[in-house]
């Protein structure tokens, strides 16, 4: 039997030209820190993201992975460089993009039902359709009996399940995912992940989803970017050997898993031992 | 905020009977009666005018200055404070102004309005709506610069025009420190409308309040400031009414256990 390999570069070349939707070109991002100095958060980002795929950006906490998705998102724009959306810069409020962040960010003042149709509010979607619609997310994303509970009476993961039918609700073409599933217990946070690459496969979504978890990265992304830690940079580009149809459930038994999940601990494991070193635990 | 029990209400009831108690003795012996009237006749004094109507009519003069008057000013305080919080140019624009007649008494413009208004219940009003509409313009203006920004940022990015935001998330989220501004507002109202009449007028509590002291009436000063507490702890329920009807996630939140 063929093994497929894990595709390990540091090169930038995720499908670039036809398909690419999102392209980070020679970006770097500083911000003004406590004391007006300058922080570096990232630099030197070289990444074409093509349609349809779903990229994972792995890396320690604080290394800049959020501030890449805030750039997408047009929150900001880079200190140096450019950021390329459908081809061209992106210079305001990225409208063609959902994101996810790691606060639920839920309206306080309204019930779970009205939490998740605030966007399709916004489109004016026709009641009995949004009405529908809701139904449906609210079953995807195990919600249903919690319908006009407040987010105040709902605990971390119901919030996070609630933030996420909010985004599924108004169907972005890019969902921007900042560890969405963190504070999910671990059966949900698979049943979850599965709904989630279900979902994205079939409305070919392209996605960013963050996250510092490695076997989560393994799992769901075709193609995973490692950073550095801070300023955070592009260590590697890890080409998944898995298929779009993977089976979550028994990924563990596969030996293209096993190899990914192994060479990714690779690239990571130096840099958290240069970490200790630094703090004064060197072996 | 805990149900108040059985309890409390027993105690609370003692206390009063107890403080009354003391008064009816007192009065005449530890301070002359002079001073501090009796509650039988301040009881009395409320009786005979609520027998010959003239303490509802009275009243009612008092409640509609005050509640027009909040009204207006609140409405006006709302709006200006949705304004200028939504808008940074007009904020600086308007700051100076706005303090400098801040900081002005309120009271002290009565005067003026008499001179514009006459003695008749507009100037009350006028007076009560001068009171009010800071009170709640500050809140307002607070409130929504206090609108969370991700919020905001976040209902952009799904594609919201400004009136949307407007509706669905400024408004709701500023409503808290809107209803703050009407609570406080409430006492305000009234000492607008009760200065107006202390001013000037032939109607009204302050007028009972005034032309009782005026005849040397203790007992008729004590009951006029009664039916005056009376009132405003009407209008104080009136508003927390309105908060809870306004804020149903409020109450649920108030009623959920707390955990850290």
């Amino acid at each position: 039997m063929d093994r497929r390999t894990p595709d390990v570069t540091s090169e930038a070349d995720l499908s670039p030209g036809q398909g690419a939707l999102i392209e980070f070109r020679d970006v770097a991002k500083s911000f003004a820190g406590p004391k007006g100095q300058e922080i570096l958060a990232v630099r030197d980002l070289n990444v074409t993201v093509g349609r349809g795929k779903f990229i994972a950006l792995l890396g320690p906490s604080g290394c800049g992975k959020s501030t890449l998705l805030n750039m997408a998102a047009g929150m900001f724009r880079p200190s140096a460089g450019t950021v390329f959306y459908g081809g061209e810069p992106v210079d305001s409020l990225n409208t063609r993009t959902g994101y996810m962040t790691q606060n639920d960010h839920l309206l306080p003042w309204r019930d779970v039902i009205g939490n998740i149709s605030i966007p399709l509010e916004v489109r004016r979607m026709p009641r009995a359709e949004a009405h529908e619609r809701i139904g449906t997310l609210m079953d995807l994303v195990g919600l249903t009996g919690f319908e006009s509970s407040y987010p105040s009476q709902l605990s971390g993961g119901m919030r996070k399940r609630v933030a996420l039918a909010r985004l599924l609700a108004y169907d972005p073409e890019t969902l921007l995912l900042d560890e969405p599933f963190a504070a999910l217990d671990a059966q949900l946070r698979l049943a979850m992940q599965g709904q989630l690459l279900r979902i994205c496969h079939q409305l070919k979504k392209t996605v960013l989803f963050v996250t510092h978890d490695l076997d989560e990265a393994a799992a769901l992304a075709d193609r995973i970017i490692v950073f550095s830690a801070r300023p955070g940079t592009i260590r590697a580009i890890v080409k998944s050997p898995l298929p779009r149809d993977r089976d979550l459930l028994r990924l563990r038994h596969d030996p293209d898993y096993i190899r990914l999940t192994a060479d990714l601990w690779d690239l990571i494991a130096p840099m958290a031992a240069a970490q200790t070193g630094s703090e004064g635990h060197a072996t | 905020m805990t149900a108040p029990n059985l309890n409390i209400h027993l105690f609370r009831g003692l206390f009063l009977v107890a403080f009354l108690a003391v008064w009816e003795g007192g009065s005449g012996w530890l301070v002359p009666e002079y001073f501090v009237s009796r509650p039988s006749i301040i009881f009395l004094n409320l009786w005979e005018w609520a027998s010959d109507g003239s303490l509802f009519f009275h009243a009612g003069i008092t409640a509609i200055e005050a509640f027009a008057g909040f009204i207006v000013g609140g409405t006006a305080g709302m709006t200006f404070g949705l304004l200028l919080g939504r808008s940074r140019f007009l904020a600086d624009l308007f700051e100076p102004f706005i303090m400098a007649f801040y900081s002005l008494p309120k009271v002290a413009l009565a005067p003026l309005f008499v001179l514009w208004l006459g003695i008749g219940i507009e100037m009350k009003i006028v007076l009560t709506a001068a009171v009010v509409f800071f009170l709640v313009f500050l809140n307002t203006y607070t409130g929504v610069r206090n609108v969370s920004r991700e919020l905001v940022t976040i209902l952009r990015l799904m594609g919201a025009t400004e009136g949307q935001l407007l509706t669905k998330v400024v408004l709701p989220s500023a409503i808290t420190w809107v209803f703050a501004g009407l609570r406080i507002s409430v006492p305000y109202a009234l000492i607008g409308a009760i200065v107006g009449e202390l001013i000037a007028s032939n109607r009204g509590l302050g007028y009972l309040l005034s032309s009782s002291a005026g005849q040397f009436n203790t007992g008729g000063v004590f009951a006029a400031l009664a039916a005056t507490m009376a009132l405003a702890f009407i209008l104080n329920v009136a508003v927390k009414y309105a908060e809870k009807a306004a804020m149903p996630w409020k109450a649920a939140d108030g009623d959920r256990e707390v955990a850290i």
